[in-house]
């Protein structure tokens, strides 16, 4: 094993695996359960407590509602260690989440018809 | 919705998958229909393996990470449309069972020239119910089946419609999603009666 030196620790293949973990400080499992598609918003209240740089440029991309997946392809980061972060967000009140409403009744034809219309006016 | 309220700013997030076989053109439909370059998203996975000659016991862990792409489409200021292009490695379908959740349906893309290589995601979404269409992606060395020779190749229920497209249009991908819909609501049972049961 190599020794531990400074600078960026990298190597083949850990190189994308450490930052993501140092982020989220090695945490992979979220306070606030949360989907790909959970969307989250900036309450505008006071953020509590230093968060980081990662915390910070979450927030940054939550001024109207976002999706947990768009959040994650937009830093960069995997969708678990976005999840811890956006949770730190949510529990210091810094931001407000909303679960997906998902297709579980198939008798709800109201959702298909929305789409249904949604995609029509994209032709 | 237990958050009722009129001042709600969260727009109803639904999504939509698109699945097939390697490089049959996910990424490519997506990216056509999505009013937002395609993004991805990354899991880390950890998969431990236990060596068996390993008489030490330690386990060995490798980390990989599975990228699922995904788009939007804002079908009015209440309804946000996701359509997530499901990983093609056949390893990573686990991953399917959570992306599945909760899905409206599916577009499977076939291509003639490998169609077999659609009839897994064909098997998954029969085997959990799942609406789904097949939407045969024409490319251009591909050889021209009739949907119904594609239908009778792949021994597809008479109901799920087989149509054509071209994944780089955006046009034709919304026709063919279109399509989907129309298919679902047409399998969608009316509103509920007397004594629903499953
Ligand atoms: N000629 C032609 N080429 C296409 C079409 N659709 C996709 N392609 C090309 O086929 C290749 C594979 O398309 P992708 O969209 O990356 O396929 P994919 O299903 O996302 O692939 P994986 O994620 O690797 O499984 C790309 O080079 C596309 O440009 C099509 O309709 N016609
Ligand atoms: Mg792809």
């Amino acid at each position: 094993m190599a020794a531990p030196h400074d600078g960026p620790w990298l190597d083949e293949s850990a190189g994308r695996l450490v930052r993501p973990y140092t982020v989220s400080d090695g945490r992979t499992r979220p306070t606030a359960q949360m989907d790909l598609l959970t969307q989250v918003m900036a309450t505008g209240g006071p953020v509590i407590g230093y968060q980081g740089p990662d915390h910070t440029a979450a927030l940054g991309l939550c001024a109207a509602p976002t999706s947990v997946a768009e959040i994650a392809a937009q830093l960069k980061l995997p969708a678990v260690v976005t999840k811890v972060l956006l949770s730190d967000l949510v529990d210091c009140g810094a931001l407000t989440l909303r679960a997906p409403d998902f297709y579980h009744n198939p008798t709800d034809r109201s959702l298909l018809e929305a789409v249904l219309d949604g995609l029509r006016r994209q032709l | 919705m237990d958050y009722d309220d009129s001042s709600d700013p969260f727009p109803t997030a639904l999504k939509i998958l698109i699945a097939g076989g390697f490089g049959v053109g996910k990424t490519t439909f997506t990216g056509a229909v999505s009013e937002i370059a395609p993004l991805s998203t990354e899991e880390l996975l950890t998969t431990v393996s236990e060596g068996t000659d390993d008489l030490t016991g330690v386990e060995n862990k490798t980390t990989t990470t599975v990228a699922m792409d995904f788009g939007r489409i804002t079908l009015d200021p209440g309804h946000v449309l996701y359509l997530f292009g499901t990983p093609g490695q056949e390893r990573f379908w686990f991953m399917w069972d959570e992306l599945s959740e909760g899905a409206l349906g599916a577009v499977v893309l076939a291509d003639t020239r490998r169609l077999e290589d659609c009839f897994a995601a064909v098997d998954f979404f029969e085997q959990r119910g799942m609406g789904f269409i097949v939407a045969i992606n024409e490319f251009d060395g591909g050889y021209r089946y009739e949907p119904e020779e594609v239908r009778s190749a792949i021994d597809l229920d008479p109901r799920v419609p087989v149509v054509r497209c071209d994944a780089r249009i955006s046009s034709s991908g919304i026709a063919t999603l279109l399509t989907l819909v129309k298919h679902l609501l047409a399998h969608a049972p009316a509103a509920p009666s007397y004594g629903a049961h499953t």
